[in-house]
């Protein structure tokens, strides 16, 4: 027999002032299966706690309403306090009777009306909770972080130095990501590989961390805790156990032809070869799509002249099946390279460059050994045109967002140049220029006063060569919209940070959410950066969205925090307001057909398939859906699917809102 | 196959040998063109700058008479008009209570679903196909394909396929036997309107146009637009004197330099209509081979 | 005579719409009373019966409110829920229901005017159609006519 307690809060004067609260609590003593009704000034402080403790332990209530402000603000303390007195806490209810009738109605007999009515309905809800218990989930104390850019690293080793195994997945043959390509990174102009080979190296030596480069994640199923993943190893066509990175493969491979990747395609590499001298792990791969060997079985030079016989030809491609408690995405990003501006000249004239290509040329390690060179003839150019927003920003070409870095790394651009090149002149044309990170003003305030950079606030209509000079036409707003030709000898486009070309699929493969723009979605913008809306899975890095350097290394090693609470305990607490297929005794077991449609509809994969089986012969006796705890969030979708409502919400069942809004309307249920 | 036409002032008058060397070419490939009756000017410039209803009931009187004359297509070969004509079917199939209101205006009832077609669009759909068969020439000579800017602009009404670079031209030039050369300024201004009122600026503008076509050695410069024409042709001697250079480079319509691979004769084109002359454009035609 | 106050029950989303309201609530929005909301985690928890045992038992107009969408919490709750609604709302009108009794609407946590207004839009509106008594006037015949044709295919 319910005895309910209900307690209405004067809130100070914000309910009280419009809301006849004494009235409100008499007409609930009044409601079957209440037992105990009082009002009092403040019921979240501490002695108003108190007093629902007290009462509830005097008037042996089985559950309580409380009517204050609205569940979002207090539900969580007024459980606490159920809790404190003895009851289970999901027998307690919010009756909002302040945000949504004190602070919106005035003072009038219909808004107390209206409060009584909100009172009476949680008491008809209450009546119909269950107790709650949080439910355990154990968790695998392994994390899998797909990517090996900064931010994969960054977050691999926060977790492996935390005590945990992580196993670091990245599909080109080394890591290091866009990272390895840059020249020097702003605002310090440090050497980037310098900052970035010791964490390479980190990683590889690492006991915690298993690397596993040259591989893609095949598949993931599972949930929160409990993942199985498929990783594929891609065929190396080298033995890691007897490859010493000698280097004569690459040296005799005659197939020195295909535009080099790391290089954003300025120069060529060899079929057999390791993306750049400071691999990790320094051991080459075979490129199969372009090997001679493997187009046309001919040649094998490799092969032959291997002193410890590494490579071999016959190697597949493996698969390894993982069980990891939590993922991290930090599959990186990439830059748009493709003719999307004809008016630029972009993919037709050698001398216009993207900013990677840029910092090729500006690398030590790239194919002009440092030196900024026109691609076209390998002259020193005396003019250089940088232009921002080459993309972004700009709804014509379907991409609305900065991209966030262009602005630091083209006033770098210009600075590199202008060191390396003091007679130089380097044009800026921007739009407006973003830098708002620690010493980034001040970065490119040295640009101007320091290394004379032409900042023109304009943008380029066309650029078109003539007598092998590019003639760069814009505009010069601030001085009153006065067009501006420049003869420049090489012209760099800041071009948009796009997502990487297979982020939807990858996405897919584990269940994450993405934008139109195939970056991934995070849980929430504000409060809940890092994570998913799938539980388990974090992001960090810019597969979320643009972003530099510094806010990658934070988000991955934030993301790394939120794997180490996950794996902090050997199993994991769940709120239990989840749905539940009923169960009953033999021979119908379930009211539940089998029909799998709330399985479809479920945003989470929450819902199996089960098989009930006779526990002697083991004949399968009914297919039913069976709801998984731990990956259920609650949100109802199924029961409203369920055609003979077999499944239901705890917390939100069919008799519970049923009786609501029966009670609303003042009706017997 | 009879195709609704609607030549717009400059093909009456400025730019008639548009218009002639258009019918010539059709006629010779066995296609009526049948000129809308009472057709009205579509406003140009003048009428967006005064009143945004104005600017779309002049046209849509256009297009209702052709509607109503029991038209399902209509080429419209200068550029502008075609323009004015696409932006009032867009404004009034978007919003049917514009429909209504330009309906009252105009007094008369019409869907607006006529298809409008551009130059390249009809030249693509009714010429291409028999083309081959009646072009006996090559015009054996480098060509700048000039756009301009209302043949590319706005991008979602002009339908070229890259706007920022279009071949359209091109690929016609290609077929008339001539070899289009890529140059710069394909689809820079002009001076359009101020042809009249600031004579220098298009002096300066065509001039630069001019001087590209000229440096890439280009033989003649083809147009699809009155304005375009005009400022490039009539307005030769300004230019001349405004970049000090002497250029005589022809301009040819393209309607005329496709009737010229047809082997229709330079007089029934209209060429002797151009103030700069075409004699060498004529003299470089030779006979293709079989 | 004393004006007719409509009933009128909101079955609105725990995240978006019954945010909005709250936050109706601190800036102190004032809105027509006569809304009560049944606070649900998602609009595609939903049960669309539910809004017809409402109208049974005297409510005069329904609103029904979640999340814009892309943006549901549990991220396609409220796509189940609009898409249910439509087929509903077919079915409602082939049955001769007034539809105009209820309204499907996207409140999101932001947008605490925005509640204001649709309850007082639907307060206004209710008001003008006076108090709901059709029940009895609701052609179910057609249902079955319907259902006995499909089933003796």
């Amino acid at each position: 027999m319910a005895r309910i307690g209900v307690f209405i809060c004067h809130c100070g004067e914000n309910i009280s002032a419009t809301v006849d609260v004494e009235k409100v609590a008499r007409e609930a003593e009044k409601l079957s299966g209440v037992g105990y009704a009082m009002d009092y000034k403040y019921m979240c402080s501490d002695p108003g706690q108190t007093k629902i403790i007290e009462a509830i332990k005097e008037h042996n209530l089985t559950g309580i309403v409380v009517g204050s402000c609205s569940p979002r603000m207090h539900e969580a303390t007024f459980r606490k306090v159920a809790e404190k007195a003895g009851i289970n806490p999901y027998l307690c209810e919010i009756a909002n009777i302040r945000e949504q009738v004190s602070w919106v109605h005035p003072k009038s007999d219909a808004t107390t009306q209206k409060a009584i009515d909100i009172v009476r309905t949680l008491v008809q809800k209450v009546k119909r909770d269950s107790a709650l218990f949080p439910i355990k989930v154990p968790v695998t104390k392994t994390a899998l972080v797909v990517g090996g850019g900064i931010a994969g690293i960054q977050a691999a080793l926060d977790i492996a130095n935390a005590g945990h195994q992580v196993i670091l997945v990245e599909k080109s043959p080394s890591i290091g990501g866009h990272m390895s390509q840059l020249s020097e990174t702003f605002p310090t102009l440090d050497c980037s590989q310098c900052i970035l080979t010791p964490r390479m190296v980190e990683v590889a030596q690492h006991p915690n961390i298993t690397l596993h480069t040259y591989a893609e994640v095949e598949s993931v199923s599972g949930f929160v805790g409990n993942f199985d993943v498929k990783v594929r190893l891609k065929a190396r066509s080298v033995d890691l156990s007897k490859c010493t990175g000698c280097g004569t493969c690459w040296e005799k491979c005659p197939n020195k032809k295909i535009p080099d990747e790391f290089n954003a395609g300025l120069s060529f590499r060899t079929a057999i070869y390791t993306p750049f001298p400071q691999a990790v792990p320094n051991k080459p791969v075979i490129d199969r799509e372009h090997c001679t060997w493997f187009l046309k079985g001919k040649c094998g030079l490799c092969a032959k002249n291997c002193p410890t016989g590494a490579i071999n030809y016959d190697t597949q491609d493996e698969f390894i099946d993982l069980k990891v408690g939590a993922i991290v995405a930090a599959t990186g990003f990439d830059i748009k390279h493709t003719d999307f501006f004809p008016e630029y000249g972009y993919g037709q004239f050698k001398d216009v460059i993207d900013g990677l290509q840029f910092e090729r040329l500006a690398s030590a390690s790239g194919p002009t050994g440092g030196e900024i060179r026109r691609p076209s003839d390998g002259e020193i150019p005396e003019k250089i045109v940088f232009l921002a927003c080459s993309g972004s920003r700009d709804k014509a070409k379907g991409i609305e967002y900065c991209s966030k870095i262009c602005c630091m790394y083209t006033a770098k651009h210009a600075m590199l140049y202008k060191h390396k090149h003091h007679e130089g002149n380097a044009y800026i044309f921007y739009m407006d220029i973003r830098s708002a990170g620690k010493n980034y003003d001040e970065f490119v305030r040295r640009a101007v006063e320091e290394d004379d950079v032409h900042y023109i606030r304009g943008r380029v209509s066309r650029i078109y060569e003539k007598n092998g000079k590019l003639i760069v036409k814009g505009v010069d707003t601030l001085m009153n919209a006065e067009p501006i030709e420049i003869e420049a000898d090489m012209v760099v486009l800041a071009t948009a940070v796009v997502a990487n070309q297979d982020a939807e699929s990858v996405a897919q493969k584990m269940h994450i959410s993405y934008d139109k723009h195939h970056f991934f979605a995070e849980a929430h913008p504000k409060l809940r950066p890092v994570e998913t809306n799938t539980a388990g899975i974090m992001l960090a890095g810019a597969c979320q969205t643009a972003k530099d350097i510094p806010d990658t290394v934070s988000q991955a090693s934030a993301a790394a925090s939120k794997v180490i609470g996950l794996f902090s305990a050997d199993e994991m607490t769940r709120e239990p307001v989840i749905a539940v297929v009923n169960r009953m005794m033999p021979p119908q077991f379930t009211t539940c057909t089998g029909c799998l449609l709330c399985m479809e509809v479920c945003p989470y994969h929450a819902i199996e398939r089960e098989e009930i089986k006779d526990r002697r012969t083991g004949e399968i006796l009914k297919v039913a859906a069976k709801v998984n705890a731990g990956l259920c969030q609650g949100c109802g979708t199924c029961v409203a699917f369920c055609r003979n409502k077999s499944i239901d919400l705890q917390g939100f069942s069919n008799q519970q809102m049923l009786s609501e809004v029966m009670a609303l309307l003042n009706k017997p249920f | 196959m009879k195709i609704g036409f609607y030549p717009g002032c400059s093909l009456e008058s400025s730019s008639k040998e548009y218009s002639t060397s258009l019918f010539a070419v059709a006629e010779k490939c066995g296609v009526t063109l049948e000129e809308i009756k009472d057709w009205s000017c579509c406003g140009a410039s003048a009428a967006h700058s005064l009143s945004h209803d104005l600017s779309i009931a002049l046209p849509a009187r256009t297009l209702a008479l052709a509607e109503n004359q029991g038209m399902t297509e209509i080429v419209i070969p200068c550029a502008a008009c075609y323009g004015r004509l696409a932006a009032s079917q867009q404004a009034i199939i978007n919003d049917e209570k514009v429909h209504q209101r330009i309906e009252g205006y105009i007094d008369l009832k019409f869907a607006g679903s006529i298809k409008l077609l551009t130059i390249f669009e009809f030249l693509q759909k009714y010429i291409f196909p028999v083309a081959d068969q009646y072009i006996v020439n090559k015009l054996n000579q480098k060509t700048a394909c000039y756009y301009g800017c209302l043949l590319a602009r706005p991008k979602d009404l002009t339908k070229l396929k890259h706007p920022e670079s279009p071949m359209e031209m091109e690929v016609v030039m290609e077929k008339a036997g001539a070899t289009p050369v890529d140059w710069a300024f394909k689809t820079e201004c002009c001076g359009a309107g101020f042809s009249m009122s600031r004579t220098d600026i298009v002096a300066k503008l065509s001039g630069k146009i001019l001087e590209d076509a000229a440096d890439r050695g280009a033989d003649s410069i083809i147009v699809a637009c009155p304005m375009c024409h005009s400022n490039l042709d009539l307005r030769r001697p300004e230019i001349k004197k405004q970049i000090k250079r002497d250029i005589d480079i022809p301009v040819l319509f393209i309607t005329q330099a496709l009737g010229l691979s047809m082997g229709i004769p330079a007089k029934d084109l209209g060429l002797d209509k151009h103030f700069v002359p075409t004699g060498n454009t004529v003299s470089c035609i030779v006979k293709k081979e079989a | 005579m004393s004006e007719f106050e409509p009933k009128i029950v909101a079955f609105v989303c725990n995240w978006c719409t019954y945010a909005g309201a709250d936050l109706a609530g601190t800036s102190r929005t004032k809105y027509a009373s006569n809304v009560r909301i049944v606070r649900f985690p998602c609009t595609g928890r939903i049960d669309f019966m539910l809004l017809m045992k409402a109208f049974e038992n005297g409510a005069d107009g329904v609103i029904v409110s979640g999340c814009h969408p892309n943006d549901c919490h549990y991220t396609s709750g409220n796509f189940h829920a609009r898409r249910r609604w439509i087929v509903f709302r077919s079915l409602l009108d082939f049955i001769g229901f007034d539809t105009d009794r209820i309204t499907f609407s996207w409140v999101s946590a932001a947008e605490g005017n925005k509640w204001a207004s649709l309850v007082n839009e639907v307060t206004d509106k209710m008001k003008a159609k006076g108090p709901f008594t059709d029940l009895d006037k609701l052609d179910c015949s057609k249902l079955k006519q319907l259902h006995d044709e499909t089933i003796t295919e």
